[in-house]
């Protein structure tokens, strides 16, 4: 068996907004191996993102435990998360969330400088397809390409995990098979472990294995016998 | 470059004028402060080294006629450094081609040249010959108005001699920066003169050989003023010698030190309020700015960028900000400091300027403006970087909207839509809106208490010149006259009418508070010189007892009813207590004022003046003239209306001068307030207005629903930003006021009118800004980006 790369013991996360408290996730537990393609399916607000915040290092859980490999994520300080992200962890964001005042170029820059072994930014960039457009403002890009940008940005530091929230969910169909490609190759070129949250079902036929939420938890797992290519899908 | 330093200048590209507007409130505060203690330092610079330079005596007296040989005596007084005795002499002048009588002060020279003390600073020409009896040095101002070089001619009655005289020197004297005739109340450069000449010619024709009646002294740097003076007077008391003085009562000192005081005043009340203004207000708007960026810092610190690191990112945009802005506002208030310097010197006329470096002023000005960007960036950021960059990266919880009035009571039934958005966003985020207020009151503020200046130097002509001194003119006596006089002048053609007027030298004491002035005596109910209580109501001297300036009465810690110890330093000797009487609003100088009977009284004299007040047929204004000349009694006339132009032309331009200058740097203050408080509230609805536009509302309409909220913040500013002006006017108008000059507190309606003005259109400018943003809206961009 491979190892074990994110396992999760009774997590759960309280939001309270307002007057309102939103239970995110219920006492969930989760085991992730290295080299796995997992894909999240479930409703709006069935906890999927918050499990991948939480992953990631970007928030923090209410109750439970988290490990990433040996390290227990939920003892970590804020100091010790932004550690954790800068050395293993890669984030793909529905909205792209470039800085729009950088290029391609430097949105990609701007993880490799503070990394420890990362790749040249035009390599990182090079590996999405992205090398004709690399000195683009993203204003200047389609969606597409913005989204293989953000890839690159996330890919270019040879992160351990790569956390994909709706990575697809503002593109196009044509669009959305090359980034799922652009993902699915960084898996299998670096052996990276990749989370995809989507909302689109189709997609789960690239995953090794698919999480469906509801309320908080995952109500079941399935196991694709044998994962799709990226040119397979259709939607 | 790192990527980030890229991000930064990137940004601050895009934000421009964003940031140039903060720059500019930084740098009308930073302005103001180096502006104010760069000219302040300068001008106490020049002045010190001019008296040093000219070896400015401390210690003045004058004496009927004393002998030479006292020289030495005084000289032996301990503490005494230098002496000089000399002749002094007011006398009448005739000048060619000028109608109205001028008044010489005639001072005597050494005949080897120039006096050990109050050394003249020869601007042209040179020092009379030793032996010319005609040759003269005249001040410059004096030759300036008569277009005098050396060479020139005029003549003057000298002890009721007329006799020619010819310049052949023009200078400055560091006594007589600021030269006042008699019974004038400012100096008038074409009717007086400060005249130098041959010792040997003075004392002959006023038959003072081997004599003085005038001593100044140097004093060494540890001794006590107040002792020499009170050797000094007993030395000279059995030669008709009036009360010695220092410096604090020299004319031209005092005046110089009120202007100086006056300067100092105003730059120790408007600049900081200014820089603390400035302060406060990029402290909100740097605040709201990095607020702004909240999804960005998220980002970043997703990406796995520490804290640190993403704070030093905003403080390093924030320093930029701060350095353009404290550039700008140390270049615009160096040169504003020099011009500053530069008029102030025109003004006393002094013979050369020292322009002091300030650097500790740019550095305290730059401090300030840094920590409180910074102070308000930190304020921002801490709230950011302690969110997880998950909730960072989420635009903020909206505000919680609440009713503010029952279901029942439907708003939207009054309201508009528009004008309900406008409501609960003011409600709903009512810290911010109260910041916003805040930063334009303070702006309405600030205009007012620059600009209020100009309307009390109205106020204070207005009671000083048409309420309490009517005359037209005031003829001064060469020395006391009997009563009878004011008939020999009231015959005089052109006069209307005629008052006399006495005044006495006197030190008033009330408690160990001493001070030394005039009293003068006047009509029970002068019709010219009234006197004008502190309602402004014209009040009738009352028949016994003294009135006094209510400053006076202040300093004194005095009220009516109590009595007031006073050491008459004329005629016999005595010490007397007075009950105050009534207390006068007046605005020059301190004084006391008596029934001119009451005072012979109290002299115990037969009644006598000093000078009449005269009203005058304006059609034979040089009949009298003519009249006058011809009198040997009269040292001088002044011309009220005369005064009144030179107080506009001189002083009043000053202060003026110096409210437009803060006036200008609190508009730019202002218009960055507004400006980057519409700007950021664009900014901060962005999306919400674009929602609207996809919904089908028109670009006009939600320019209104911004616009209605800037407007209606704007105009909830304005009141207490009035009141706020007034704080700050009244607080200048207090610090402001002293012994030779003050003002009455007038802010006028038109005041509070024109600050809201400029602040309104600051953001009606801001409007047409924001409108052009508006135009620009990118729906589908700003849809996009995540919600």
């Amino acid at each position: 068996m491979a190892d074990l790369v994110f396992s999760a013991r009774a997590l759960t996360k309280t939001y309270t907004s307002g007057e309102t408290q939103v239970l995110a996730l219920r006492a969930l537990d989760l085991e992730i191996f290295a080299g796995e393609v997992v894909v999240l399916l479930g409703p709006s607000g069935s906890g999927k993102s918050t499990l991948l915040n939480i992953m990631g290092g970007l928030d923090h859980a209410t109750s439970g435990q988290l490990f990433f490999r040996d390290q227990k994520l939920t003892n970590l300080d804020d100091r010790g998360l932004t550690a954790y992200r800068r050395q293993h962890v890669g984030f793909v964001f529905q909205f792209y969330n470039l800085i729009p005042s950088l290029t391609a170029y430097e949105n990609v820059a701007l993880v490799t400088e503070i990394s420890d072994h990362p790749m040249r930014p035009d390599e990182a960039l090079a590996l999405v397809g992205l090398e004709p457009r690399v000195h683009h403002f993203p204003a200047q890009l389609s969606g597409g390409e913005q989204q293989r940008v953000a890839i690159a940005r996330a890919i270019a530091k040879r992160p351990d995990v790569l956390l994909c929230d709706e990575p697809t969910g503002a593109l196009d169909s044509k669009t959305g098979i090359r980034v799922i490609e652009a993902l699915l190759g960084i898996n299998a070129q670096l052996g990276t472990t990749v989370l995809i949250i989507t909302h689109n079902a189709s997609i789960q036929d690239v995953a090794d294995r698919v999480l469906f939420f509801a309320d908080g938890q995952i109500s079941r797992i399935h196991k694709n016998e044998a994962r799709r290519t990226a040119a397979e899908l259709v939607w | 470059m790192r990527t980030l330093d890229i991000k930064l200048f990137r940004d601050l590209v895009r934000l421009w004028a964003q940031a140039l507007a903060i720059a500019l409130v930084i740098a009308g505060g930073v302005s103001t402060v180096v502006l104010a203690v760069g000219s302040l330092r300068s001008l106490e610079e020049t002045r010190i080294a001019y008296y040093e330079r000219h070896q400015f005596a401390d210690v003045f007296a004058l004496v009927r006629r004393a002998p030479k040989t006292l020289l030495t005596q005084i000289a032996e007084i301990p503490g005494v450094a230098a002496v000089q005795g000399r002749i002094a002499k007011l006398a009448l002048l005739d000048i060619p081609q000028f109608r109205e009588p001028a008044t010489g002060l005639f001072i005597s020279l050494p005949e080897d040249g120039q006096p050990s003390l109050n050394r003249l600073y020869i601007r042209l020409g040179r020092m009379p010959e030793p032996g010319r009896g005609d040759e003269v040095v005249v001040t410059e101002g004096f030759a300036k108005a008569h277009a005098f070089r050396p060479g020139s001619h005029f003549a003057a009655i000298l002890n009721g001699r007329k006799r020619d005289l010819v310049v052949v020197g023009i200078a400055l004297s560091p006594e007589y920066i600021y030269a006042i005739g008699p019974g004038d109340r400012m100096p008038d450069e074409r009717r007086f003169a400060i005249v130098w000449m041959s010792e040997k010619a003075l004392a002959s024709v006023y038959d003072l050989d081997g004599a003085f009646s005038s001593v100044t002294l140097k004093l060494m740097r540890d001794a006590s003023e107040g002792e020499v003076i009170t050797r000094l007077d007993a030395l000279l008391d059995r030669y008709g010698g009036q009360a010695a003085y220092g410096r604090k009562d020299q004319t031209s000192h005092a005046f110089l030190e009120h202007g100086l005081d006056m300067l100092r005043n105003m730059s120790r009340t408007l600049p900081p309020i200014f820089l603390l203004v400035a302060a406060f207000l990029i402290n909100v708007t740097l605040s709201r700015i990095v607020a702004l960026e909240r999804e960005q810092i998220g980002l970043l610190k997703a990406l796995g960028y520490r804290n640190a690191a993403v704070a030093w990112h905003y403080i390093k945009f924030i320093i930029v900000i701060v350095t353009i802005g404290v550039v700008i506002g140390s270049a615009v208030g160096t040169w504003l400091g020099t011009y500053v310097t530069e008029m102030y010197g025109d003004f006393y006329r002094f013979p050369f300027l020292v322009f002091v470096q300030s650097p500790d002023v740019y550095v305290a000005a730059a401090a300030l403006s840094l920590g409180a960007a910074i102070v308000g960036a930190v304020r921002a950021l801490r709230d950011i970087v302690t969110l997880p960059p998950a909730v960072a990266m989420q635009p903020p919880a909206p505000p919680r909207f609440r009713r503010l009035l029952p279901t029942s009571f439907a708003i939207r039934n009054v309201l508009s839509q528009p004008a309900v958005m406008m409501v609960r966003n003011i409600s709903g985020n009512p810290i911010r809106a109260m910041f916003t207020i805040a930063g334009m009151s303070l702006a309405t503020g600030i205009l007012i208490a620059s600009l209020f200046l100009n309307g009390t130097m109205e106020a204070l002509i207005d009671v000083t010149y048409f309420m309490s001194d009517r005359q037209d003119a005031t003829v001064s006596f060469v020395e006391r006259r009997p009563l009878k006089a004011v008939n020999q002048i009231a015959r005089l053609p052109g006069i209307l009418a005629a008052e006399p007027f006495r005044e006495v030298p006197v030190r008033i004491r009330n408690g160990n508070i001493e001070r030394r002035i005039m009293i003068s005596g006047r009509p029970r109910d002068a019709d010219l010189n009234r006197i004008i209580d502190t309602d402004l109501h014209p009040v009738v001297l009352p028949k016994t007892g003294l009135a006094m300036s209510s400053w006076l009465a202040q300093i004194l810690g005095a009220q009516v009813g109590d009595f007031v110890e006073i050491d008459l330093l004329e005629g016999q000797r005595r010490t007397v207590s007075l009950p105050v009487a009534a207390l006068v609003e007046d605005y020059f100088g301190i004084q006391g004022m008596m029934h001119f009977d009451a005072l012979a009284r109290l002299m115990r004299e037969a009644p006598v003046v000093n000078s009449v007040s005269v009203s005058l047929d304006g059609n034979e204004r040089d009949l009298f003239y003519d009249a006058i000349k011809r009198l040997p009694t009269v040292s001088g006339v002044a011309m009220q209306r005369v005064s009144l132009a030179n107080f506009r032309d001189a002083l009043a331009v000053l202060v003026t001068t110096m409210a437009n200058i803060y006036t200008g740097l609190a508009a730019v203050i202002a218009f960055g307030v507004v400006y980057n408080s519409a700007r950021i509230s664009l900014s901060e609805r962005a999306r919400e207005l674009a929602s609207l536009r996809v919904l089908g509302f028109t670009r006009g309409e939600v320019l209104r629903i911004l616009l209605l909220e800037l407007a209606v913040l704007t105009l909830l500013a304005q009141p207490p930003g009035w009141a706020i002006g007034y704080g700050l006017a009244w607080t200048l108008q207090t610090k402001m006021a002293g012994e030779l000059m003050r003002t009455r507190l007038v802010v006028e309606h038109s005041t509070y009118v024109l600050a809201s003005a400029m602040v309104i259109a600051a953001a009606l400018f801001s409007a047409l800004v924001v409108r052009r943003r508006i135009n620009q809206l990118d729906l589908v961009t700003v849809l996009k980006t995540r919600d």
